[in-house]
């Protein structure tokens, strides 16, 4: 490990005299710094969850008031998809579609991921870069390119793709049963594959970089939660997503090249067709492969990012370290077993399906734990309410809420009344949309003085918060029971169905608090840029962490530490250390005589 | 004019955020207050805000409770599903008082633990005892869940009985469609190449068969002379030829099933019905579901079943109807009630209008329903024998039991 340290201090030193020297191209846009990229992948992640946010919204018109026009519809999406501003069928499915896509891939995958491990991991375990920046640079453009095509994809004459995020075949596989599987889908898939190259090639560099890369004396059991949560999402990663790669390419020649791997026996738009021997059940099982880590994925770095700011905002050691890290492990794990609990209905056999009730349970065990983890460490601390930390405590409240309800989802006798109804939507918005995106803004409030050396505006992140919470909460809370009333999801309108009138108000009051939650995001987006070019200057440690990242200097350099790499005496978690003056003591702070490590 | 109007309005808001917030920055430059500096009545607000979220979190939970709770699923209309909604309620009271309980006590020490200068946090890093509790009491609560869910799962999953009636719904962009046995209680065989407008399941006969084969015969005629007799580009050529080819492998299949040697006579009396299907009360129905273009579900909430229809296959459901509309509708106090099946899993532009109705009625009132559909095929010879049959059959039962 010290041979590494002492070539990488050379490495700095030489950075540092033609520090001037760089170009514009190679700085911003070519970077290869890590610090550049994550920012890169944060505007990108914003860009495109303002847009995934927006389509939302325009659905969600449709869904309280079904049939009435409205002018904006027809101002953003014309007179082709919404004429008189009334939304268009066909354009409904394709908004719901890239609404999931986006918000699940492009903004808590690509978006939390790319900002958070690449900002981190290298500050936080004492690394001068990646192990491969040049990797790092083409991990951000394949993302940038495959958000461009997808965002493209919706100005397609025939739709975006229109399947639902699932795409399951043959409706995605067949242009003549909808529209928008035809070049919309094709833009799908190709900017899926170009976004599984983009997310490999961060994951390998991620888990080689925590590997490898660490500063002395930064053993595994000293780092910080967020390293590890980061390192088993890489891993997660990298074992799913290629089999995303091979159910797109199967789904890709089944599309254009007459094979049948997932078509068989299908009479569609007056023709039979040729293929006959294929099965989608093939297709479920390998997106479900993907899929259900995938929420993992989504999930553990924003776990990750609250265990680190809860802990540090209440001046107070995360509770159960070493417990922690076995959850993280434990449901990285469990996720792999998991996925057919997405298919209960599909036609698998039963007994199969139990199995996936058994193994899916188990994961409601370390999650039950690191909750309770939470709350203890919340207990008889010194609690700082600074938006990051509001942010992740309501992730703890989104976690459980949402959580409990999948117990309900996990257990395929129940599942069979409320699989693919809003419950489920309410289910996975609240544990995984909500709980992702509440992680993703603590991150950004807390580490925003490290990203851009100025603080954001603290009363405006309150008020972010509070509007937020309340608005996600009114969206999501309500659907519960349009689901239990038997409402399926993805319908355009439920005016056919008079069994569904008596849920129709909670339609309204969902849509009425999405626009509330949406208008909530203009605060944060307004000082998110106002304060890169306007913030207060930030110092050191603002929030007297403990960890690493705040040991660089302010203004940001390449190689991060002018010197040498600060040395690892400590975890990351003293805080309030009994014995010690300040109630915080920084990781390169060296133990003092007879002092126990913790 | 509005249009622009509105567009200063915005503009002019953003200004005005703008320098509000110029303001305050120069004003705690003034006061030489950090931004990373939580002042104390700050961190008060904001505690107390936890505290008065969480009893609005909590009222909001209990109004829609007590506002929509009668708006959900009436009682389970059917055996397993009774099964099923108790299992239901005895997960809600497990996770409606852990809901309660984790989220107070997580807002309840938000509010409590506020912070305070004078007061140190208490340095509490692990406690084994502790974790070891909260793994073990999760991992019994789940034990128990899982054994019960699963034993109720194996119930709904268990084979029907013998004399179940047979219904096959058969999906496709965007109705169903639904099949019963008929008098020889045999579904006859059926095939995706033989659909045709009058044979939408694609039931094989005989006859239809060479009904098939002919249409075929006379696209690929017509194919062929407009490509002799035309002058067409050359995708367009390639694409006649691709649809010739594929007829002709059409008919090629179509005809195995002839030498196949089977006896095709059992689709002449099935009973293929659209709009509504009935079921007897009190008789298992067992499901065969079968879509003909993409996968699509067939969902019936009032009876808690639910099974995907997936093309190239046959998925199965089966279950006990226990109410009759009639008395759904003076449960529900509404005579215009009807049990309903939908679509539940996205299958294109008008998925969202895909139903049937369901009656439930006495297996006297099924049968006789049943013996006034039309069978498929209704041969001229039969038709005379069966109507001097007719009162017979409905003394003597369901007509699926005959054979």
């Amino acid at each position: 490990m010290s041979a590494t340290v002492e070539t990488h201090e050379a490495h700095a030193h030489s950075h540092e005299h033609h520090h001037e020297k760089e170009s514009f191209v190679s700085k911003y846009v070519f970077s290869q710094d890590h610090k550049m990229i994550s920012k890169q992948f944060l505007t990108t992640a914003i860009f495109m969850g303002i847009i995934a946010m927006m389509l939302s919204v325009f659905f969600r018109l449709q869904l309280a008031w079904p049939g009435e026009s409205f002018e904006i519809l027809n101002y953003f999406l014309g007179d082709r998809w919404a004429p008189d501003g009334v939304l268009d069928r066909n354009m409904y499915l394709s908004l719901v579609t890239i609404h999931g896509t986006i918000m699940v891939f492009f903004v808590l995958t690509g978006g939390l991921s790319g900002t958070f491990s690449n900002l981190l991991i290298p500050l936080q375990i004492g690394a001068r870069d990646m192990a491969s920046g040049f990797l790092n640079m083409l991990s951000y453009w394949f993302f940038l390119v495959s958000s461009v095509i997808m965002v493209a994809s919706l100005f397609v004459e025939t739709g975006a793709a229109g399947g639902g995020w699932t795409i399951y075949p043959p409706l995605s596989a067949l242009p003549q049963a909808m529209p928008s599987s035809g070049l919309g889908m094709t833009l799908w898939l190709v900017s899926m594959a170009l976004f599984i190259a983009s997310s490999l090639l961060g994951s390998l560099n991620y888990i080689v970089t925590i590997l490898n890369l660490r500063t002395k004396g930064m053993k595994m059991t000293r780092l910080p939660l967020t390293i590890w949560a980061f390192l088993v999402t890489a891993i997660l990663g990298v074992l799913s997503f290629p089999v995303l790669f091979a159910a797109v390419l199967l789904l890709i020649m089944d599309r254009s090249m007459g094979t049948a791997f997932y078509l068989s026996d299908i009479y569609v738009a007056g023709e039979a067709l040729d293929p006959v021997g294929g099965s989608p059940i093939l297709y479920e099982h390998l997106f479900w492969f993907l899929g259900h880590p995938e929420v993992y994925i989504v999930l553990l770095p924003a776990l990750g990012i609250s265990s680190e700011v809860i802990a540090t905002n209440s001046r107070k050691p995360i509770f159960g370290y070493r417990a922690m890290i076995g959850s993280i492990m434990a449901i990285g794990f469990l996720s792999f077993i998991v996925w057919g609990h997405h298919m209960f209905m599909s036609g698998m056999s039963p007994f199969l399906g139990s199995v996936f009730v058994f193994t899916t349970l188990l994961i409601a065990i370390p999650s039950a734990v690191k909750a309770f983890n939470y709350i203890t460490t919340i207990w008889k601390g010194n609690l700082v309410f600074t938006p990051a930390m509001l942010f992740s405590i309501g992730l703890v409240s989104t976690f459980v809420t949402g959580g409990l309800t999948g117990i309900i989802l996990a257990d395929s006798a129940l599942d069979i009344n409320v699989h693919d109804t809003y419950f489920v939507v309410a289910h996975f918005h609240i544990v995984m949309g909500l709980s992702a995106i509440f992680g993703m803004f603590a991150g950004v409030y807390h580490w925003f003085p490290k990203m851009f050396g100025r603080m954001m505006n603290s009363k405006l992140g309150y008020a972010h918060f509070w509007m937020t919470i309340v608005g996600g909460y009114g969206v999501f809370f309500p659907m519960h029971f349009v689901g239990l009333a038997g409402a399926p999801r993805r319908y355009y309108q439920y005016t056919d169905y008079p069994m569904f009138d008596g849920v129709y108000d909670l339609n309204v009051l969902v849509t009425t608090f999405a626009i509330f939650a949406a208008a909530a995001q203009a605060i944060f987006l307004f000082n998110f840029f106002w304060s890169i070019y306007r913030g207060q200057k930030a110092s050191q440690n603002p929030w007297k962490s403990n960890t690493l990242e705040w040991t660089t200097p302010v203004e940001h350099i390449h190689g991060n530490w002018p010197g040498a790499i600060p040395v690892v005496h400590r975890w990351p978690y003293d805080y309030s250390k009994p014995g010690k003056e300040l109630d915080y003591v920084p990781q390169n702070v060296p133990l003092t005589d007879g002092e126990e490590e913790h | 004019m509005e249009k622009l109007l509105l567009v200063l309005v915005v503009i002019l808001a953003v200004v005005g955020i703008a320098q509000i917030a110029k303001v305050y920055q120069v004003s705690s430059e003034l006061q030489k207050r950090r931004e990373e500096d939580i002042s104390p009545t700050s961190n008060k607000v904001n505690a107390n805000l936890w505290l008065l979220f969480m009893i609005a979190f909590f009222g909001f939970f209990i109004w829609q409770f007590a506002a929509y709770g009668d708006m959900l699923l009436p009682v389970a209309a059917s055996e397993h599903g009774m099964e099923v909604d108790q299992l239901f309620n005895v997960n809600w009271l497990i996770l409606i008082a852990v809901f309660f309980i984790v989220n107070f006590l997580l807002f309840f020490f938000s509010w409590k633990y506020v912070h305070n200068k004078n007061r140190k946090a208490y340095y509490f890093a692990h406690d084994n005892k502790l974790e070891l509790v909260w793994t073990i009491i999760p991992t019994i609560a789940l034990a128990f869940l899982i054994i019960y869910g699963l034993k109720v799962w194996n119930d709904v999953t268990d084979e029907p009985s013998a004399d179940a009636v047979q219904v096959q719904l058969y999906a496709k962009q965007f109705d169903w469609t639904a099949r019963y046995a008929g008098p020889d209680g045999i579904m006859g065989e059926s095939n995706y190449l033989l659909i045709t407008s009058q044979n939408p399941l694609g039931l094989i006969t005989d006859e239809t068969i060479e009904l098939r084969v002919a249409e075929l015969k006379e696209a690929i005629a017509k194919s062929e002379s407009k490509l002799a007799n035309e002058i067409l580009p050359d995708n367009q050529v390639e694409e006649l030829e691709d649809r010739i080819g594929a007829y002709k492998r059409q008919i090629a299949r179509i005809l195995n099933f002839k030498d196949s040697n089977k006896d095709f006579s059992t689709a002449y009396d099935d009973i293929v019905v659209k709009g509504e299907f009935h079921l007897p009360i009190r008789r298992d129905v067992s499901f065969n579901i079968n879509s003909r273009d993409v996968i699509h579900s067939a969902y019936m909430p009032h009876f808690r079943a639910q099974m995907n229809a997936v093309p190239g296959m046959t998925t199965k459901f089966a279950f006990k109807p226990t109410i009759t509309t009639d008395s759904m509708r003076t449960i529900m106090d509404d005579a215009e009630f009807n049990y309903i099946l939908l679509c539940n899993k996205v299958c294109g532009s008008a998925h969202y209008n895909m139903q049937m109705n369901i009656v439930v009625e006495s297996e006297e009132d099924f049968a006789k329903w049943l013996s006034e559909q039309k069978p498929f095929v209704e041969p001229e010879s039969m038709k005379a024998k069966k109507e001097s049959e007719e009162d017979k059959v409905v003394e003597d039962g369901p007509l699926a039991e005959k054979n």
